[in-house]
Order: structure tokens, then sequence, then C-alpha cells
């Protein structure tokens, strides 16, 4: 019984009709098939319309691969309607990762020689579509007499492909080269748009790829120049125009083949005052010629008019062309800074943008035009916008406006406002340095103490969940507490604060399930500091001193317990110990840790008088000092006990250790082109651990398969093998296999390693044996 | 193109899941470009259906807007008024007009005429071959 195949309507209608995804596969599963029974029969009549509606289902994203043959015999068939389907088919399911399509290369070349026009078109359409680098090699000759052939609609298609052709195999450039000369001739004769226009593209391709092809079409730009005239000023045919504008395609084609050949563009001004603007198609011309104007090294009047097409452009109410605009600007800015000034108000009101794309481009350009006259303006206007800017942005908009408050600040006040807003804002976003860097600058402004502290006890007192904030207040508090309470302040009005609330405060601070422990160190090395700069007793603060030393976070039970130790035996010298920091030097983070530790522990030295200048040497004698102090006193167990953790505990300052030296990587195995590598890592916070991983390259011209790696090492070490990424690595060069190995070596003996490699190569298993050798020391030292 | 639910309706070269996503999360108002991996992507809505054009970076994003019009255009002079149901169920007359219009990613064609004119003929013969070939089926 032969049961008459769908018609392609009637399946896709069969398929909407499917309620529920799984009927729609179900639908589709019965369909496939018949298809591939069908196939299987070999029925030529219908086939068209079976692989039509195969690649119906496989644009739904159903697979389809069994209908890749199916599009060969169509394309190899007489009829114009199979080849039509087959070529189309060849488009959609075949490409470069699947060897059949190299088979439809002969088909094609028959058709390109022996076929009707449209077979032509068909053939020459697909080849520019998946045209492999081999394909386009087989069929270039083809291709290039179809170039200088009467009719235009082969010759046009002709031209295209061979513009994909070079893209994918450059060489072929000479091979179309010398016709080019000839296709514009034709034009100039028969004022073909089409030929012109890929004329034009191919010349420019040719041009992308070499310098020489470069020189050779020099000589040409003023042709083209003067086609591109008499588009512009002489009428227009209707079928070419867009709204009255004469065939912008061209235009645009024009200017982007002089922005090849670098020449002035003389007849950019014409264009830009002959093109109605009121329409996309207009725009887009204008737009090209400025894109082209920015391209070539034009002089500074083109490049003025570039910007002030640009900045009518911003003025535009359509928001593609705002957003184009804003993009083009910023590439003008670094070297036409002054002539993008002009147009900064407009700018500033692309910020209110609701779109996102838009905003982002107007941040950046703002942030880009921002200089020290403007920098007041510019400052209001992006802490206007970073209140009310979308997340995302936040974070762009907060590093920007520190990095340009910190290049270009007029007063010091007015940056430790700014950073303060910033930080009130959006505190969360800001980078890490932004604390270390606003103490330093307060800390710098000796005649602004009073003011920062103050504003900053304020903030702080609204709100304490901004990390940041948090951290400089506490900090600040505890250095000029004395400061705060003492009332009077010039610049700000007059505040009454009471000990007992700057005490509530803080303590608020420390128990606050939002303060990171970082932020907990802050506010606890800021309580201490005020013991000594507050009047009252200081039992409230050695209360919570106390509690805290039985705290479960281990760095603030150690500040804790010291301090606490403080209080009970050393008080005499606790004055001296909590004294107000110096200003250190900022020649980096790293330097600024060093100088404050030593400082503090120069403090804690008992004989030695308090040195005057900060140096990092000094730690290393007062190590012995610190541990002796810190071994009078009975510290609970968890505590760690060497001196230099001891240190770093005090003094709150995570201590980094120099990041280990790379160790090289070891080639161990070559044969045949296949290479092994290994490449070592030592992680720093586990000493004993080495990280290797194996990497196998293939540079022959077989493929490796069945791949597997194993390994050995002595009893005294531990080896844990991973899974690899794969077993097979693909000839000449393709995606290697790595593998990691996870070797633990805690009592640090020499590491050996035999390897036993088993694969299959140019149709022969090998198996190799070995021990590596030359491994490097630094792998298990 | 894809439609407001997402689905594909016609594709050219590639397009993911992903991509589609993000367009379709567009609100109205916003302008028609964005970026994506590292292309960019133009892309305009015609009443339920979302015609997205992926361009390099020095491309003109403008004239990618006005190819996309065009291309709307002539699917709307070849079916007369053109909807989502015509392009779904002549999917590959769609294909068969970007052909002629855009070759190997580039403008092939800018006269509508022509275009049209080629379509037209290349239909003439299929429908030529398919009379022959039924009266033959007939025949025999």
């Amino acid at each position: 019984m032969v049961v008459p195949s769908l018609k392609l309507q009637d399946l896709i209608e069969e398929i909407r009709g499917a309620k529920t995804q799984a009927q729609e596969r179900e639908v589709i599963q019965k369909e496939c098939a018949h298809i591939r029974a069908s196939f299987r029969d070999g029925d030529p009549v219908h086939r068209h319309r079976q692989l039509a509606k195969l690649l119906y289902v496989h644009m739904l994203g159903y697979p389809a691969h069994f209908g890749q043959m199916e599009c060969l015999k169509l394309i190899a068939s007489s009829r114009f309607t199979d080849k039509r389907v087959g070529y189309l088919g060849a488009m959609l399911l075949l490409d470069e990762r699947h060897d059949a399509h190299l088979l439809i290369t002969n088909s094609i070349k028959n058709d390109l020689s022996q076929g009707i026009q449209p077979v032509q078109g068909l053939a020459l359409c697909t080849l520019s579509t998946m045209g492999s680098a081999e394909m386009c090699r087989d069929l270039a000759p083809e291709v290039e007499k179809l170039l200088l052939q009467p009719s235009p609609y082969v010759r046009k298609k002709a031209i295209l492909t061979a513009v994909h052709m070079i893209r994918k195999v450059p060489e072929l450039s000479s091979v179309f080269l010398p016709p080019c000369a000839q296709l514009l001739h034709e034009h100039t004769r028969n004022r073909l748009s089409c030929i012109l226009l890929g004329t034009i593209t191919l010349i420019t391709e040719l041009c992308e790829r070499s310098p020489a092809a470069l020189r050779h079409f020099r000589k040409v730009v003023p042709q083209l120049v003067h086609i591109l005239r008499t588009l512009v000023t002489m009428g227009y045919s209707t079928e070419h125009s867009i709204s009255g504008v004469s065939d912008p395609f061209l235009q645009v084609g024009g200017h982007s083949s002089k922005t090849m050949t670098n020449t002035s563009p003389l007849s950019s001004p014409q264009v830009a005052t002959n093109t109605d603007t009121s329409r996309n198609a207009g725009n887009a011309v204008l737009f090209e010629t400025v894109l082209t104007i920015m391209d070539i090294r034009s002089a500074a009047g083109l490049r003025v008019l570039a910007v002030n097409i640009l900045g009518r452009f911003l003025l535009n109410s359509d928001r593609n062309i705002r957003y184009v605009a804003l993009t083009s600007l910023l590439r003008l800015v670094q070297s036409d800074h002054s002539a993008v000034q002009r147009h900064r108000p407009t700018v500033v009101e692309c910020l209110r943008e609701t779109d996102a794309s838009l905003s982002r481009r107007a941040l950046e350009l703002s942030l880009a035009l921002v200089n020290s006259s403007n920098v007041r303006a510019m400052m209001q206007e992006l802490q206007a916008f970073l209140e009310s800017c979308p997340p995302d942005l936040r974070a762009d908009c907060a590093s920007g406006i520190l990095l340009a408050a910190e290049r270009f600040a007029p007063t010091k006040r007015w940056h430790i406002d700014t950073i303060l807003h910033v930080l009130t804002t959006a505190g969360t976003h800001v980078r890490d340095d932004a604390v270390a860097n606003l103490t330093q600058l307060i800390g710098g402004a000796q005649e602004l103490h009073a003011y920062s502290v103050r504003r900053l006890y304020n903030a702080l007192a609204e709100d304490i969940s901004q990390q940041p904030l948090v951290q400089v207040a506490a900090w600040c508090i505890g250095e000029y507490g004395d400061l705060l309470l003492a009332g009077n302040c010039e610049e700000i009005e007059p505040l009454q604060v009471d000990e007992e609330e700057v005490l509530a405060l803080l303590e608020k601070v420390l128990q606050s399930h939002m303060s990171l422990p970082a932020t907990r160190g802050y506010a606890l090395t800021a309580l201490m500091k005020l013991s000594t700069r507050l009047c009252g007793d200081n039992n409230r603060i050695r209360q919570v001193v106390s509690i805290y030393g039985s705290c479960l976070d281990v760095e603030l039970q150690q500040r804790a317990v010291e301090y606490d130790t403080l209080f009970r035996k050393y008080d005499h010298m606790r004055a001296a110990i909590l004294e107000k920091m110096p200003l250190v030097e900022r020649d980096g983070p790293q330097a600024d840790e060093e100088a404050k530790e030593s400082k503090e522990a120069a403090q804690l030295s008992e004989a030695a008088p308090v040195p005057t200048e900060p140096q990092a040497s000094q730690l290393l004698d007062l190590l012995d000092l610190l541990d002796g102090a810190s071994g009078d006193v009975q510290h609970p167990p968890p505590l760690d006990p060497s001196p230099g953790g001891a240190l770093i505990h005090l003094l709150d300052l995570p201590c980094v250790p120099p990041p280990p030296a790379p160790i090289p990587d070891l080639k161990v195995f070559e044969r045949e082109g296949v290479q092994l590598n290994l490449s070592f890592i030592r992680p720093p916070e586990n000493p004993a651990l080495l990280l290797i991983t194996v990497t196998a390259t293939n540079f022959s011209e077989g493929d490796v398969t069945h791949f597997i790696c194993q390994a050995a090492v002595p009893k005294s070490l531990q080896l844990q093998l991973q899974a690899p990424s794969g077993n097979t690595v693909p000839a000449r060069g393709g995606l290697p296999i790595t593998q990691l190995f996870r070797i633990l070596n805690p009592n640090k003996a020499p590491l050996r390693l035999k390897l036993r490699l088993t694969y299959d190569h140019f149709h022969q298993s090998v198996q190799e044996i070995f021990e590596v050798n030359n491994l490097p020391v630094e792998s298990w030292q | 193109m894809t439609c407001r639910q997402g689905k594909l309706r016609l594709q050219k070269w590639y397009i993911t899941r992903e991509l589609v996503q993000t367009v379709l999360a567009r609100k109205p108002k916003m302008c028609s470009f964005l970026e994506w991996r590292d292309l960019k992507i133009v892309y305009k809505r015609y009443a339920s259906l979302y015609f997205c054009c992926a361009i390099e970076d020095q491309d003109n994003e403008l004239i990618t807007l006005e190819i996309i019009h065009r291309y709307v255009e002539l699917l709307d002079k070849y079916f007369g008024s053109v909807c989502e149901l015509d392009i779904i169920f002549n999917f590959e007359k769609a294909y068969f007009i970007l052909d002629e219009f855009l070759l190997g990613g580039e403008v092939q064609e800018t006269s509508k005429k022509n275009v049209l004119k080629a379509i037209e003929q290349a239909d003439l013969l299929q429908e030529k071959t398919e009379t022959i070939s039924v009266l033959s089926n007939i025949k025999s």
C-alpha cells in the first residue's frame, strides 16, 4: 500500500495543530520516519517535497542529518525544482564540518559551466554560503569565467562569490584582481549598479587582504569619487532609491572602499549637505561619511565636520541614531577632544536615558570628557546618575567617578565629599582600595579632620550597611574621636555628640550581622583607640573588648585578647600605642601596611624609643620581643603561637606572602609528531599539593585515538588522576587532551614520576612506558 | 527571524537560543542595537516578528537597518501584504528571496524590481518543470 506523502503545507498545519511540545515531537517523529523510508526507497518524484519538509523540521530544531545525501541527489537531478530545494538543503544542512559537503563540488562545477542562468545563480549562491576552502580552490576557475559573462544576473553573483572565496582562501586574490578593472569599465559603459556594488565589495575585500592590491586600486579612486558625486548630485531612479536618497547601499559601499584606499574624500562635504536626513537611509549614508573621515587621515576641518555631524545625530529623536553617535564620539574623543567637548551638554542629557545601551555609552563618553575645568559640573551630573542608574552600571560609574575625582579634584574637601557621596550611594560597588585611599586622603588633610569625622559620623549614624563607608567611618572615629566630641567645627553646623552615643554606634556596628569580619576589626580597633581619646572611664570599652575575647572569629578573638591584655598589664603603654597615626608615604598598599605594622610594633618595645621613620627591617628585630610579650600572656590554645602570626593578628592587616615563582613547563615525550607536556602549579595555600596538567598535542598528519595516560609515583607520595578531557587528538594541531594529576607530598620527598601511554596512531597501537627525568626541583621542595 | 514566542521562522547561518532570549527581553522603546559575544546585533520588530542581523564591528549599523527594511519590503511585495503565516507556510520562498537580495552576506541587488523579477523567473521555471513532470506522470 502506498501512503501518499504529506504536502509541505499540510505538514506545517499538522505541526502547528499540536497543542503540546510532546504532541509536536510525535508528529515530527512520525513524519521523519516516513521521510526516511522514502529516502531509502529512492523515490525521485517526491524527493524534493520530502526534503522541504525535512528542512522545516530542521528549522524547528530537530535533527535532520539524514537528509544530507538527499541534497546531493537533488542537486544532481536535472529538474529545476529539485535543484532549488537541493541547494537550499545544502546551505542549511551541509557545512564544513561534514565531509559530505565536498561531494557537491562536482555538481556545482557542472551547473556553473553548463547550467542555465537560474541554475548558475543557485550554484553560486550555495558556494558563497557554505563553500569551504577546498571547494573554493577547486571552483575558482569556473567563477572567474562567469565574472566576464554578458549576463549581469550571473555576473553580480559571481562577483560576490569571488568575495567569499577570497575570504576563505586569500591566495585567490591574484586570480580575481585582474578582472576588476574591466568590471569597472563595464559600469561606466552600461551603468549597471548591481555590478558596481559587487565590484566595489570585491575591491574592498582585495584591498583588505593585500597592500599590493591597495596600490593597484589607488588609480581607480578618482573614478569611484566621480561615480559617487554623480549619484549625489544628479537625479535618481525610483527603483534604486529609498525615500529620496539615491541608492544608499551603493553610496555606503563607495565610502568604505575609499576608506580602504586611504584618500581624502573630497566629496564628503557635498554628501553631507545634499543628503536628506529626515529618514534613516539618509542618516545611514551620513554616518558612513563620518566613519570614513574617522578611519582615514583626514584634515582637521573634516574631522570637525564629522564631530558636528555626530553632534547633530545626538539631537535626533531616533534612539538608534543617538546610539551610533555616542559610540563614534567615544572613538573620536581621544584625538579630537576639544571638538567633542562642545557637545558635552548633549552627551550629559543622554545620561538620563532609560535605555541601558544608550546610558552605558553616555556614561563612558561622559567620563572621558571630564577635565579640570568642568569637573564640578560633571561630577554633579554623574553622581545624580549614580543614584538612579541600573545596577550593572553602578560599579563602572562609581570607579569612574572616583578616578576622575582623583585626577581633577579642585580641593581636598571636595574630593572627600565626592568620595563620601559615592560610598553612601554605591558603597558595595566600589573597588577594594577605595577605603585605603580615603583613609590616606583624610589622614593627609589635617585641617579637615574635624570636618571629615563629623560627616562620617553622621553618615554612619544613618546607615551601617555599606561596608566601605563603615570601615572608613570607624577608622576616622577611632583616630579623631576627640575632635568629634569637641563639638565645634566651622564647616558644618555644630553637633553635640555624646561619648555614650559614639560608643553605642561602634558597638552597633560590631554586633550587626551586616558587618563583615574586616569591618568588625576596624570597629574594635576604633573602640580601643577611643579609650585614650575619651575622657570618661573605660569600663564600657573594656567590657566590649573582653566579650570579644571569646568570639568565634579567630582574628577578632586574638585582637580582643591582646587589647584586653593591654588594659590589664600594659596600661601605662596604652596611650603611646594608641596615639594618632602619622601620615605614611603612599607608594603602594603593601608599603602602607608594612609601615603601619612596624610603627605599631616599634611602640610595643619596652626599651627602644619610638623611631621617627617607619622601617620594614625593624619588623624582624621586634619579632623576638613580641614573641616574649605574647609568651607571657596565657593565650587559649586555638591561637597561632608563631610570632609572625601574632604580629599579623595584632595589626589586623593581612600579610600577603610573595607569589611563588612559576615553575617552567616540561616536555616529556615526543614521537612522530605526538608530544606530551607537563605544567606544574604549587598553590600557595597548600604547600604539600602539586598540580600537574598533562597536555597531549598532535602535529602529525594522522589522528591519535584511544589515548590513555597512566602514572605512578613513589609510595611516600599520593597521586590522584582526574578524568582526561577526551581520548582523541585530531591531526595537525587539533584540540589537545588535558588531564590533571594531583600529587600530595607532605614530606617534601623527591618527586619521581613514571608514565605509561597507550594510543592508536597511523593505524598502529602504540605503548610507551618511561620515567620522567629532569623534574624541576621546585615541584617538590 | 523569530516570532514573539521565540520560535525560529527563518535562519541563515547561525542563531542561538541565548541570543533569541536577549533580543526578546528588550523593551519596545530601546534602541535596536546590542552587543553579543564579539558581534553587533541589529534587530527590528515588525508586528510579531523580530528580524535580527549580526554584523561585524566595523560595519555600519544604520545601513543594516535599511537592509532589514528592504528585505521586509521585498517580502511584502512578493506575498502581497505579508503576514507571519505567509512566511511560515512558504518559508522556502522567503529563503529564495533572501538569496536574491543578499549573497555571501553582502547586498547583491539594490533594485527591488530586479530582485522580484529574478524570483518570478525562477518560479515560472519551477512551474514549467512541474507541469512537464505531471504530464509525463499522467501519460505513463
